[in-house]
Protein backbone atom coordinates (compact mmCIF):
# COMPACT_ATOMS: atom_id res chain seq x y z
CA UNK A 1 0.00 0.00 0.00
CA UNK A 2 1.09 3.57 -0.62
CA UNK A 3 3.06 5.12 2.26
CA UNK A 4 0.77 8.17 2.39
CA UNK A 5 -2.26 5.94 2.93
CA UNK A 6 -0.49 4.04 5.71
CA UNK A 7 0.50 7.27 7.43
CA UNK A 8 -3.05 8.61 7.23
CA UNK A 9 -4.50 5.31 8.49
CA UNK A 10 -2.16 5.50 11.46
CA UNK A 11 -3.24 9.05 12.24
CA UNK A 12 -6.94 8.18 11.97
CA UNK A 13 -6.43 5.17 14.28
CA UNK A 14 -4.70 7.48 16.75
CA UNK A 15 -7.71 9.83 16.64
CA UNK A 16 -10.03 6.92 17.47
CA UNK A 17 -7.92 6.00 20.50
CA UNK A 18 -8.54 9.45 21.98
CA UNK A 19 -12.33 8.99 22.14
CA UNK A 20 -13.67 7.70 25.43
CA UNK A 21 -15.82 4.58 25.17
CA UNK A 22 -18.35 6.10 27.61
CA UNK A 23 -19.23 8.64 24.92
CA UNK A 24 -20.55 5.86 22.67
CA UNK A 25 -22.73 4.46 25.46
CA UNK A 26 -24.20 7.93 26.08
CA UNK A 27 -25.03 8.32 22.40
CA UNK A 28 -26.58 4.84 22.30
CA UNK A 29 -28.67 5.65 25.40
CA UNK A 30 -29.81 8.95 23.88
CA UNK A 31 -30.86 7.19 20.67
CA UNK A 32 -32.89 4.61 22.61
CA UNK A 33 -34.57 7.32 24.70
CA UNK A 34 -35.49 9.34 21.60
CA UNK A 35 -36.93 6.17 20.02
CA UNK A 36 -39.04 5.58 23.14
CA UNK A 37 -40.29 9.20 22.96
CA UNK A 38 -41.24 8.71 19.32
CA UNK A 39 -43.28 5.60 20.13
CA UNK A 40 -44.94 7.38 23.09
CA UNK A 41 -45.91 10.34 20.88
CA UNK A 42 -47.47 8.01 18.32
CA UNK A 43 -50.22 7.09 20.78
CA UNK A 44 -51.01 10.67 21.86
CA UNK A 45 -53.67 11.23 19.15
CA UNK A 46 -51.90 14.25 17.69
CA UNK A 47 -52.81 15.94 14.46
CA UNK A 48 -50.84 14.05 11.71
CA UNK A 49 -49.03 17.13 10.40
CA UNK A 50 -47.85 18.11 13.89
CA UNK A 51 -46.82 14.56 14.70
CA UNK A 52 -44.91 14.25 11.43
CA UNK A 53 -43.04 17.49 12.17
CA UNK A 54 -42.04 16.31 15.64
CA UNK A 55 -41.08 12.81 14.48
CA UNK A 56 -38.96 14.14 11.63
CA UNK A 57 -37.24 16.63 13.96
CA UNK A 58 -36.42 13.78 16.38
CA UNK A 59 -35.20 11.62 13.47
CA UNK A 60 -32.87 14.43 12.37
CA UNK A 61 -31.43 14.58 15.90
CA UNK A 62 -30.90 10.80 15.82
CA UNK A 63 -29.31 11.04 12.37
CA UNK A 64 -26.97 13.81 13.58
CA UNK A 65 -25.90 11.67 16.56
CA UNK A 66 -25.23 8.63 14.36
CA UNK A 67 -23.35 10.59 11.68
CA UNK A 68 -21.42 12.74 14.15
CA UNK A 69 -20.34 10.16 16.72
CA UNK A 70 -20.77 6.65 15.29
CA UNK A 71 -19.68 7.58 11.76
CA UNK A 72 -17.03 9.85 13.21
CA UNK A 73 -17.84 12.83 10.97
CA UNK A 74 -17.71 15.25 13.93
CA UNK A 75 -13.99 14.54 14.18
CA UNK A 76 -13.15 14.77 10.46
CA UNK A 77 -11.62 17.83 8.78
CA UNK A 78 -13.94 20.69 7.74
CA UNK A 79 -13.63 19.93 4.03
CA UNK A 80 -14.95 16.39 4.58
CA UNK A 81 -17.82 17.56 6.80
CA UNK A 82 -19.04 20.35 4.55
CA UNK A 83 -18.65 18.65 1.21
CA UNK A 84 -20.43 15.43 2.22
CA UNK A 85 -23.28 17.04 4.13
CA UNK A 86 -23.89 19.96 1.76
CA UNK A 87 -24.01 17.73 -1.32
CA UNK A 88 -26.48 15.21 0.09
CA UNK A 89 -28.70 17.84 1.77
CA UNK A 90 -28.66 19.89 -1.45
CA UNK A 91 -29.84 16.89 -3.49
CA UNK A 92 -32.58 16.03 -0.99
CA UNK A 93 -33.78 19.66 -0.99
CA UNK A 94 -33.98 19.56 -4.78
CA UNK A 95 -36.09 16.39 -4.57
CA UNK A 96 -38.38 18.10 -2.06
CA UNK A 97 -38.71 21.16 -4.24
CA UNK A 98 -39.65 19.16 -7.35
CA UNK A 99 -41.76 16.31 -5.93
CA UNK A 100 -43.94 17.59 -3.15
CA UNK A 101 -45.71 20.53 -4.80
CA UNK A 102 -46.95 18.04 -7.40
CA UNK A 103 -48.26 15.65 -4.73
CA UNK A 104 -50.21 18.46 -3.09
CA UNK A 105 -51.50 19.59 -6.49
CA UNK A 106 -52.98 16.13 -7.16
CA UNK A 107 -54.72 16.29 -3.79
CA UNK A 108 -56.26 19.69 -4.49
CA UNK A 109 -57.43 18.59 -7.94
CA UNK A 110 -59.41 15.85 -6.25
CA UNK A 111 -57.97 12.90 -8.14
CA UNK A 112 -59.07 9.70 -6.46
CA UNK B 1 -6.41 18.02 16.00
CA UNK B 2 -9.26 17.19 13.64
CA UNK B 3 -8.61 20.36 11.64
CA UNK B 4 -4.91 19.71 11.06
CA UNK B 5 -3.65 19.27 7.51
CA UNK B 6 -2.19 15.84 6.90
CA UNK B 7 1.51 15.91 6.25
CA UNK B 8 2.77 12.33 6.07
CA UNK B 9 6.15 11.70 7.54
CA UNK B 10 6.81 8.90 5.05
CA UNK B 11 7.78 10.18 1.59
CA UNK B 12 5.22 9.42 -1.09
CA UNK B 13 4.55 10.03 -4.76
CA UNK B 14 1.03 11.27 -4.00
CA UNK B 15 -0.23 14.57 -2.57
CA UNK B 16 -1.62 14.64 0.98
CA UNK B 17 -5.33 13.85 1.19
CA UNK B 18 -7.58 16.89 0.81
CA UNK B 19 -10.15 15.23 3.09
CA UNK B 20 -7.68 14.31 5.80
CA UNK B 21 -8.40 10.62 5.61
CA UNK B 22 -7.45 7.52 3.61
CA UNK B 23 -8.86 6.73 0.18
CA UNK B 24 -10.87 3.62 1.22
CA UNK B 25 -12.84 5.70 3.67
CA UNK B 26 -13.45 8.49 1.16
CA UNK B 27 -14.61 5.86 -1.33
CA UNK B 28 -17.09 4.45 1.17
CA UNK B 29 -18.37 7.95 2.00
CA UNK B 30 -18.95 8.63 -1.70
CA UNK B 31 -20.83 5.34 -2.05
CA UNK B 32 -22.95 6.16 1.00
CA UNK B 33 -23.77 9.60 -0.39
CA UNK B 34 -25.03 8.06 -3.60
CA UNK B 35 -26.89 5.35 -1.68
CA UNK B 36 -28.55 7.99 0.48
CA UNK B 37 -30.08 9.38 -2.71
CA UNK B 38 -31.43 5.91 -3.55
CA UNK B 39 -33.14 5.73 -0.17
CA UNK B 40 -34.08 9.40 -0.44
CA UNK B 41 -35.91 8.66 -3.69
CA UNK B 42 -37.74 5.68 -2.13
CA UNK B 43 -38.71 7.67 0.98
CA UNK B 44 -39.90 10.52 -1.21
CA UNK B 45 -41.92 8.11 -3.36
CA UNK B 46 -43.56 6.74 -0.21
CA UNK B 47 -44.28 10.26 1.09
CA UNK B 48 -45.57 11.40 -2.31
CA UNK B 49 -47.98 8.46 -2.39
CA UNK B 50 -49.12 9.22 1.12
CA UNK B 51 -49.74 12.93 0.48
CA UNK B 52 -51.63 12.36 -2.75
CA UNK B 53 -53.76 9.46 -1.45
CA UNK B 54 -56.56 10.57 0.90
CA UNK B 55 -57.50 7.05 2.08
CA UNK B 56 -53.96 5.99 3.01
CA UNK B 57 -54.17 2.87 5.18
CA UNK B 58 -52.94 2.61 8.79
CA UNK B 59 -52.34 -1.15 9.01
CA UNK B 60 -49.84 -1.34 11.86
CA UNK B 61 -51.42 -2.62 15.07
CA UNK B 62 -49.64 -2.20 18.39
CA UNK B 63 -48.03 -5.66 17.94
CA UNK B 64 -46.40 -4.41 14.71
CA UNK B 65 -45.24 -1.21 16.41
CA UNK B 66 -43.73 -3.21 19.28
CA UNK B 67 -42.04 -5.48 16.74
CA UNK B 68 -40.64 -2.48 14.81
CA UNK B 69 -39.47 -0.84 18.06
CA UNK B 70 -37.53 -3.99 19.02
CA UNK B 71 -36.05 -4.02 15.49
CA UNK B 72 -34.95 -0.40 16.03
CA UNK B 73 -33.36 -1.32 19.36
CA UNK B 74 -31.52 -4.19 17.64
CA UNK B 75 -30.09 -1.83 15.01
CA UNK B 76 -29.09 0.83 17.56
CA UNK B 77 -27.37 -1.79 19.71
CA UNK B 78 -25.61 -3.17 16.65
CA UNK B 79 -24.25 0.32 15.94
CA UNK B 80 -22.86 0.45 19.48
CA UNK B 81 -21.16 -2.95 19.14
CA UNK B 82 -19.86 -1.88 15.72
CA UNK B 83 -18.22 1.26 17.06
CA UNK B 84 -16.71 -0.82 19.89
CA UNK B 85 -15.37 -3.25 17.25
CA UNK B 86 -13.67 -0.32 15.49
CA UNK B 87 -12.19 0.77 18.80
CA UNK B 88 -10.92 -2.76 19.52
CA UNK B 89 -9.45 -2.88 15.99
CA UNK B 90 -7.46 0.36 16.41
CA UNK B 91 -6.28 -0.86 19.83
CA UNK B 92 -5.00 -4.01 18.10
CA UNK B 93 -7.25 -6.32 20.13
CA UNK B 94 -8.17 -8.81 17.39
CA UNK B 95 -10.10 -11.18 19.66
CA UNK B 96 -12.35 -8.44 21.06
CA UNK B 97 -12.78 -6.96 17.60
CA UNK B 98 -14.05 -10.32 16.32
CA UNK B 99 -16.48 -10.72 19.23
CA UNK B 100 -17.91 -7.25 18.74
CA UNK B 101 -18.27 -7.85 15.01
CA UNK B 102 -20.08 -11.13 15.70
CA UNK B 103 -22.35 -9.32 18.20
CA UNK B 104 -23.13 -6.74 15.49
CA UNK B 105 -23.95 -9.53 13.06
CA UNK B 106 -26.18 -11.21 15.66
CA UNK B 107 -28.14 -7.96 16.17
CA UNK B 108 -28.43 -7.51 12.40
CA UNK B 109 -29.68 -11.08 12.01
CA UNK B 110 -32.21 -10.51 14.80
CA UNK B 111 -33.44 -7.44 12.93
CA UNK B 112 -33.81 -9.45 9.72
CA UNK B 113 -35.71 -12.28 11.41
CA UNK B 114 -38.18 -9.86 13.04
CA UNK B 115 -38.57 -7.98 9.77
CA UNK B 116 -39.23 -11.20 7.85
CA UNK B 117 -41.82 -12.19 10.45
CA UNK B 118 -43.51 -8.79 10.03
CA UNK B 119 -43.61 -9.21 6.26
CA UNK B 120 -44.98 -12.74 6.65
CA UNK B 121 -47.82 -11.53 8.88
CA UNK B 122 -48.76 -8.71 6.49
CA UNK B 123 -48.68 -11.02 3.46
CA UNK B 124 -50.77 -13.63 5.30
CA UNK B 125 -53.38 -10.89 5.91
CA UNK B 126 -53.56 -10.09 2.20
CA UNK B 127 -51.16 -7.14 1.92
CA UNK B 128 -49.19 -8.30 -1.07
CA UNK B 129 -47.72 -7.38 -4.42
CA UNK B 130 -48.68 -8.90 -7.79
CA UNK B 131 -45.07 -10.11 -8.03
CA UNK B 132 -45.45 -12.22 -4.87
CA UNK B 133 -46.87 -15.74 -5.25
CA UNK B 134 -50.33 -16.12 -3.68
CA UNK B 135 -50.32 -17.51 -0.15
CA UNK B 136 -52.79 -20.43 -0.15
CA UNK B 137 -55.68 -20.24 2.29
CA UNK B 138 -54.83 -16.79 3.67
CA UNK B 139 -55.67 -14.11 1.20
CA UNK B 140 -59.44 -14.46 0.82
CA UNK B 141 -60.22 -13.64 4.46
CA UNK B 142 -57.25 -11.36 5.09
CA UNK B 143 -57.57 -8.01 6.86
CA UNK B 144 -55.64 -6.10 4.19
CA UNK B 145 -57.08 -7.57 0.98
CA UNK B 146 -58.98 -4.33 0.34
CA UNK B 147 -55.86 -2.25 1.00
CA UNK B 148 -53.90 -4.13 -1.66
CA UNK B 149 -56.80 -3.69 -4.07
CA UNK B 150 -57.82 -0.07 -3.41
CA UNK B 151 -54.49 1.54 -2.48
CA UNK B 152 -51.84 -0.42 -4.42
CA UNK B 153 -49.38 2.45 -3.80
CA UNK B 154 -49.12 1.37 -0.18
CA UNK B 155 -47.84 -2.21 -0.65
CA UNK B 156 -45.71 -1.11 -3.63
CA UNK B 157 -43.88 1.62 -1.70
CA UNK B 158 -43.86 -0.26 1.62
CA UNK B 159 -42.35 -3.46 0.24
CA UNK B 160 -40.05 -1.51 -2.10
CA UNK B 161 -38.63 0.67 0.66
CA UNK B 162 -38.38 -1.90 3.45
CA UNK B 163 -37.23 -4.60 1.01
CA UNK B 164 -34.37 -2.41 -0.18
CA UNK B 165 -33.40 -1.72 3.41
CA UNK B 166 -33.61 -5.42 4.28
CA UNK B 167 -31.30 -6.18 1.35
CA UNK B 168 -28.82 -3.60 2.66
CA UNK B 169 -28.90 -5.10 6.17
CA UNK B 170 -28.39 -8.60 4.71
CA UNK B 171 -25.40 -7.42 2.68
CA UNK B 172 -24.09 -5.58 5.76
CA UNK B 173 -24.19 -8.78 7.85
CA UNK B 174 -22.37 -10.62 5.05
CA UNK B 175 -19.80 -7.81 4.76
CA UNK B 176 -19.09 -7.99 8.51
CA UNK B 177 -18.92 -11.79 8.29
CA UNK B 178 -16.19 -11.54 5.67
CA UNK B 179 -14.26 -8.93 7.68
CA UNK B 180 -14.42 -10.97 10.90
CA UNK B 181 -14.20 -14.57 9.68
CA UNK B 182 -12.84 -14.29 6.11
CA UNK B 183 -12.91 -17.67 4.31
CA UNK B 184 -14.48 -19.44 7.27
CA UNK B 185 -17.61 -17.39 6.64
CA UNK B 186 -18.30 -18.95 3.21
CA UNK B 187 -19.55 -22.36 4.47
CA UNK B 188 -21.61 -20.58 7.15
CA UNK B 189 -23.20 -18.42 4.46
CA UNK B 190 -23.96 -21.46 2.31
CA UNK B 191 -25.61 -23.18 5.28
CA UNK B 192 -27.69 -20.03 5.88
CA UNK B 193 -28.72 -20.06 2.22
CA UNK B 194 -29.82 -23.70 2.39
CA UNK B 195 -31.69 -23.11 5.66
CA UNK B 196 -33.46 -20.02 4.26
CA UNK B 197 -34.27 -21.67 0.92
CA UNK B 198 -35.48 -25.02 2.23
CA UNK B 199 -36.98 -23.63 5.43
CA UNK B 200 -39.39 -21.20 3.75
CA UNK B 201 -42.55 -22.23 1.88
CA UNK B 202 -42.50 -21.86 -1.90
CA UNK B 203 -45.07 -19.02 -1.80
CA UNK B 204 -42.89 -16.89 0.51
CA UNK B 205 -40.89 -14.07 -1.17
CA UNK B 206 -37.96 -15.16 1.01
CA UNK B 207 -37.90 -18.58 -0.69
CA UNK B 208 -36.41 -16.96 -3.78
CA UNK B 209 -34.91 -13.98 -1.96
CA UNK B 210 -32.63 -16.44 -0.13
CA UNK B 211 -30.65 -16.85 -3.35
CA UNK B 212 -29.06 -13.46 -2.55
CA UNK B 213 -27.01 -15.43 0.00
CA UNK B 214 -25.86 -17.90 -2.66
CA UNK B 215 -24.86 -15.11 -5.05
CA UNK B 216 -23.02 -13.38 -2.18
CA UNK B 217 -21.18 -16.62 -1.32
CA UNK B 218 -20.02 -16.97 -4.94
CA UNK B 219 -18.88 -13.32 -5.13
CA UNK B 220 -17.05 -13.59 -1.78
CA UNK B 221 -15.31 -16.80 -2.88
CA UNK B 222 -14.06 -15.10 -6.05
CA UNK B 223 -12.93 -11.95 -4.20
CA UNK B 224 -11.11 -13.87 -1.45
CA UNK B 225 -9.52 -16.20 -4.01
CA UNK B 226 -8.30 -13.31 -6.19
CA UNK B 227 -7.17 -11.10 -3.33
CA UNK B 228 -6.75 -12.91 -0.01
CA UNK B 229 -5.85 -10.51 2.79
CA UNK B 230 -6.00 -9.93 6.52
CA UNK B 231 -8.39 -7.10 7.21
CA UNK B 232 -6.93 -4.33 9.39
CA UNK B 233 -8.49 -1.56 11.47
CA UNK B 234 -9.13 0.64 8.42
CA UNK B 235 -11.22 -2.15 6.84
CA UNK B 236 -13.21 -2.53 10.05
CA UNK B 237 -13.79 1.24 10.16
CA UNK B 238 -14.96 1.35 6.54
CA UNK B 239 -17.31 -1.62 7.14
CA UNK B 240 -18.56 0.25 10.22
CA UNK B 241 -19.44 3.29 8.10
CA UNK B 242 -21.65 1.10 5.92
CA UNK B 243 -23.30 -0.49 8.94
CA UNK B 244 -24.04 2.86 10.63
CA UNK B 245 -25.54 4.12 7.37
CA UNK B 246 -27.99 1.18 7.33
CA UNK B 247 -28.93 2.11 10.90
CA UNK B 248 -29.27 5.77 9.91
CA UNK B 249 -31.72 5.02 7.09
CA UNK B 250 -33.93 3.00 9.45
CA UNK B 251 -34.16 6.06 11.73
CA UNK B 252 -36.29 7.66 8.98
CA UNK B 253 -38.17 4.54 7.81
CA UNK B 254 -39.34 3.68 11.33
CA UNK B 255 -41.25 6.93 12.08
CA UNK B 256 -42.31 7.66 8.51
CA UNK B 257 -43.60 4.21 7.57
CA UNK B 258 -44.51 2.54 10.86
CA UNK B 259 -45.31 5.23 13.43
CA UNK B 260 -47.19 7.49 11.01
CA UNK B 261 -49.30 4.52 9.87
CA UNK B 262 -50.00 3.08 13.32
CA UNK B 263 -53.58 1.93 13.90
CA UNK B 264 -54.76 3.75 17.01
CA UNK B 265 -58.01 2.38 18.44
Amino acid sequence: MDATQLAIEGRVAEQHRHHKKAQFFWVWGALLVITAIEVYLTYQNMEPKRMLTILMALSLVKAALIIGFFMHLKFEVSMMKWLTMCSVIGCLLLMTYFFFPDAFRILSLGVR
Amino acid sequence: MAESVVVPEVPSVYEPSLFGTYSKKIGMWLFLLSDSLTFGALLYAYSYGRISTPNWPTPFHSASIVNATIMTAFLLTSSLTMVLAVRAAVDGNVRLQRWFLLATMACGTGFLILHAREWGNLIAEGLSLPAFPAAPGHKAAGEFVDVAKNVPQFPATFFGLTGMHMLHVTLGVIYLGVISLRRKFIPILLLCWLAAWLGTPSYSPFHYGAHVLLVAAIVISIVLWLKPKIYDSSDVEVAGLYWHFVDLVWMFIFPLVYLMSARIL
